[in-house]
């Protein structure tokens, strides 16, 4: 049996007496998962290649359409972000239950942030017309309209997946705030932090993508 | 485990089915995270799907028993394909043995008391129900029934008038499920082997479970994604797949298949495990290349995903490509072969017990064989492109599927009945049941290779005069098929309600479920054991079996 999974009954519920903890096993779960989101993302990577492969010029004059800066912001808040993320699971490790449950809120506004200024992006091309089927995009080459397609399909699954993330994230607050996540029991805040990180490092691969390679 | 009523010494024990646990009744098991419990109500869910799709396969047969129209129109006909497959691969042959059998028996078999996050198991099972709740939902509502086939080919599923995007959604939810349970297993795997039980300790069906759970979990999020694509294409138009918007079908083939060939060692692979417990029980003989078997399950876990062109051979690819799409399938060839080789090996000079699970895996060896050689056919470039989208393939999938996987989920329910519920079937009509089942069997799908080296085309609801007699003979054959089906399942709800006692090694087993009662307690163990010998180690067979656990 493994060396640090441990019994404890008292944590039984339904019909289960024997429900043990194992914080390794729990950590290797999510590591598993992160490795499926990766798989995820991975084949609209492969798409967007072979695609930029396809219509390299047409991509490169609708990259010119996005806004760098708005882009740079939303990467600046997202790894700043993930630096709030360690500083909260840091702070419960060594005990500091109320910088944690601070540096967990922290985040929570960045990845509210992150949302509002893709909320501002995505209506301007939303007013130009510029989204599937839009007049502003059916105008343009096929080139443009595949990398529009890509672009909403990518950020708008990313998107999703912040949002994801704040839900998780509230879930650990709440679960801190009813001491159910505390200093001998980290591990769940620990696998938020590494779902975070992941969505972190996605924007990371999509920010250059969409918006720097003109 | 102070508290726990479950073994009161001597014997006298509770099973998990008569636990009392906070929930009782019908509550008692949908709230139930006991993996034993789980694994039930998922083998009883793929049942009623497996007879559901058996009964559109049976339609689908009797309209092709003459020319023309007989009992439905082309529309209805494309439906019943679809859903036929879909009920057949996403709802009845993926979750299949992993989820029924896996769930059951991986956590007694690696001498745990539950997998690693029961929750999450529980969590899958929901999933796996909501996704076959809304595949039937979907046809009802919007334009009717799909009927892309269950491949969901672009640019077809983007055009046709017919409610795509709900089954579409179903069979996302279907892969997150058995993304979760993949998960779960390998966490199992890897944290909760019992003292002593080694990796090289494991009985062979958790390593093909071990295999599996990889695959499910390196190839359903790209099937995940491929989904989400032709959903957002239908519904906003984004253009990825649409040719009128510069996109690519055959990228969504490339994508539908990165996950999809592999898919189908997802299908096989467990099953593959389970042949390689029964063998060796029914030899009374340690299994010929313990270690081949298990490294060959890798070994076609890894290449299986490199593989994925060899269905788009006549879809529009580079000469290059293809040819090494071709090579690598025969490569895969090999693995399969050490397995079958191995098994046969087992069975040379052993003092064979011909029960009723034995015969299945006979039949099976048989079947599967006959699939895996036309494979190869099909593998070959020159070959395929004359057989490509005829009924030989349909046949070959048939052999590998159904004569492969579906007959050792067979043989698997017939080995492990009397462990799960604690009783025994009568063997009689069980044999003859399989007698039946293989004959019809060969009749209807035998046929198929011929009719498609012949020419008959797949996915039609009528075809060429010249074909009638060869179809007729097929119908038939489903006929006395299913015949065959339905005495064996009614053979064992005879047995669930009046079937003798079963003790707790009936067929002389090795591996630990045989060490404990059938059924087995809540928690499994009454102590968790130690493993000292691998597990088909014969010569130390009294020591294991009458160690109390
Ligand atoms: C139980 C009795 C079964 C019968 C009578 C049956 C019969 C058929 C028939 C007549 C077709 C359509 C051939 C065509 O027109 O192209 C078909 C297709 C198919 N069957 Fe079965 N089958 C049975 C079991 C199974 C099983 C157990 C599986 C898999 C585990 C399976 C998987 C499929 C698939 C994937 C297709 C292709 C659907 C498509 O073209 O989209 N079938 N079957």
């Amino acid at each position: 049996m493994s060396t640090n999974a441990t019994h404890t009954a008292a944590e039984s519920h339904d019909a289960h007496v024997h429900v043990h903890r194992d914080d390794y096993g729990a950590k290797m779960g999510m590591w598993l998962f992160l490795f499926t989101e990766l798989l995820l993302f991975g084949g609209l990577f492969i798409l967007y290649m072979a695609y930029r492969v396809e219509y390299i010029q047409q991509f490169q004059i609708a990259a010119k359409e996005l806004k760098v800066y708005m882009g740079g912001v939303n990467t600046i808040i997202l790894l700043t972000s993930s630096l709030t993320m360690v500083l909260s699971i840091v702070a419960l490790q060594r005990k500091n239950v109320q910088a944690s449950i601070f540096w967990l809120v922290t985040t929570i506004v960045f990845a509210l942030g992150f949302m509002v200024v893709k909320y501002f992006e995505w209506s301007d091309k939303f007013h130009h017309g510029i989204y599937p089927k839009g007049p502003g995009l059916m105008d343009k080459s096929q080139g443009e309209i595949i990398f529009f397609g890509l672009y909403y399909t990518m950020t708008g699954l990313h998107g999703l997946h912040v949002i994801i993330g704040v839900g998780l994230l509230t879930a650990m607050l709440i679960q801190i705030k009813r001491n159910k996540v505390r200093p001998d029991r980290f591990v769940p805040l620990e696998n938020a932090g590494l779902y975070w990180h992941l969505v972190d490092l996605i924007w990371i691969f999509l920010f250059p993508l969409f918006y720097l390679l003109h | 485990m102070a508290d726990n009523a479950a073994v009161a010494g001597n014997g006298n024990y509770v099973d998990f089915y008569n636990y009392k646990g906070k929930y009782s009744g019908i509550a008692g098991w949908l709230l139930s995270v006991d993996h034993k419990r789980i694994g039930l109500m998922y083998l009883y869910s793929m049942v009623t799907f497996f007879l559901i799709g058996m009964t559109l396969g049976f339609f689908m047969r009797l309209e092709l028993w003459s020319t023309g129209q007989d009992i439905m129109g082309p529309q209805t006909y494309n439906a019943l394909f679809t859903l036929h497959g879909i009920i057949m691969i996403f709802l009845v042959i993926i979750p299949g043995i992993p989820a029924g059998f896996g769930n059951f028996f991986l956590p007694i078999q690696i001498g745990a008391e539950d997998v690693s996050f029961p929750k999450l198991n529980l969590t899958s099972w929901y999933l796996y129900t909501i996704g076959g709740l809304m595949a039937v939902v979907s046809l009802f509502v919007g334009g009717g029934p799909i009927d892309t086939g269950w491949t969901f080919y672009a640019p077809y599923s983007i055009r046709t008038g017919t409610e795509v995007i709900l089954p579409l959604l179903a069979a996302f939810i279907l892969g997150f499920s058995s993304i979760l349970t993949g998960l779960n297993f390998v966490t199992t795997v890897h944290r909760l082997r019992a003292p002593g039980m080694s990796f090289f300790k494991m009985p062979l069906f958790v390593w093909s479970l071990y295999s599996t759970a990889w695959i499910q979990i390196i190839g359903t999020p790209v099937i995940g994604i491929t989904i989400i694509l032709v959903m957002l294409e239908r519904a906003f138009g984004i253009g990825v797949f649409d040719p009128a918007l510069g996109g690519d079908p055959i990228l969504f083939q490339h994508l539908f298949w990165i996950y999809s060939h592999p898919a189908v060692y997802i299908m096989i692979l467990p099953a593959m495990g389970v042949v390689s417990e029964i063998i060796p029980t029914f030899c009374r003989k340690t299994i010929f290349g313990y270690g081949a078997i298990a490294m060959s399950s890798l070994a076609i876990a890894f290449v299986g995903t490199l593989v994925w062109g060899h269905h788009m051979f006549t879809s529009g690819m580079s000469d290059e490509a293809r040819w090494i799409y071709s090579f690598l399938t025969f490569i895969v060839a090999l693995p399969s072969g050490v397995k079958i080789f191995n098994w046969v090996a087992t069975m040379h000079k052993a003092s064979i017990k011909p029960e009723t699970p034995f015969l299945f895996v006979m039949a099976f060896i048989f079947l599967f064989s006959i699939g895996g050689l036309t494979g190869l056919v099909l593998g070959s470039l020159a070959t395929d492109v004359h057989l490509h989208d005829t009924y030989f393939v349909v046949a070959h999938f048939h052999y590998v599927m159904f004569g492969g996987t579906i007959f050792i989920f067979f043989a698997g329910l017939h080995y492990w009945f009397p462990k799960m519920f604690g009783r025994m079937y009568n063997s009689k009509i069980a044999n003859t049941a399989l007698a039946l089942m293989v004959v019809g069997f060969n009749m209807l799908y035998f046929t198929f290779f011929i009719l498609g080296y012949l020419g008959m085309p797949r996915r039609y609801y009528d075809y060429l005069p010249e074909f009638q007699d060869l179809h007729r003979f097929a119908t038939v054959g489903s006929w006395v098929m299913i015949l065959g089906i339905i005495i064996m399942i009614v053979n064992l709800i005879v047995a669930l309600r009046k079937g003798d006692k079963a003790p707790a090694n009936p067929w002389g087993g090795m591996t630990l479920e045989w060490t404990v009662p059938s059924p087995p307690p809540l928690t499994n163990f009454t102590k968790i054991p130690t493993v000292k010998y691998g597990p088909y180690e014969y010569e130390h067979y009294e020591e294991v079996v009458n160690n109390e656990h």
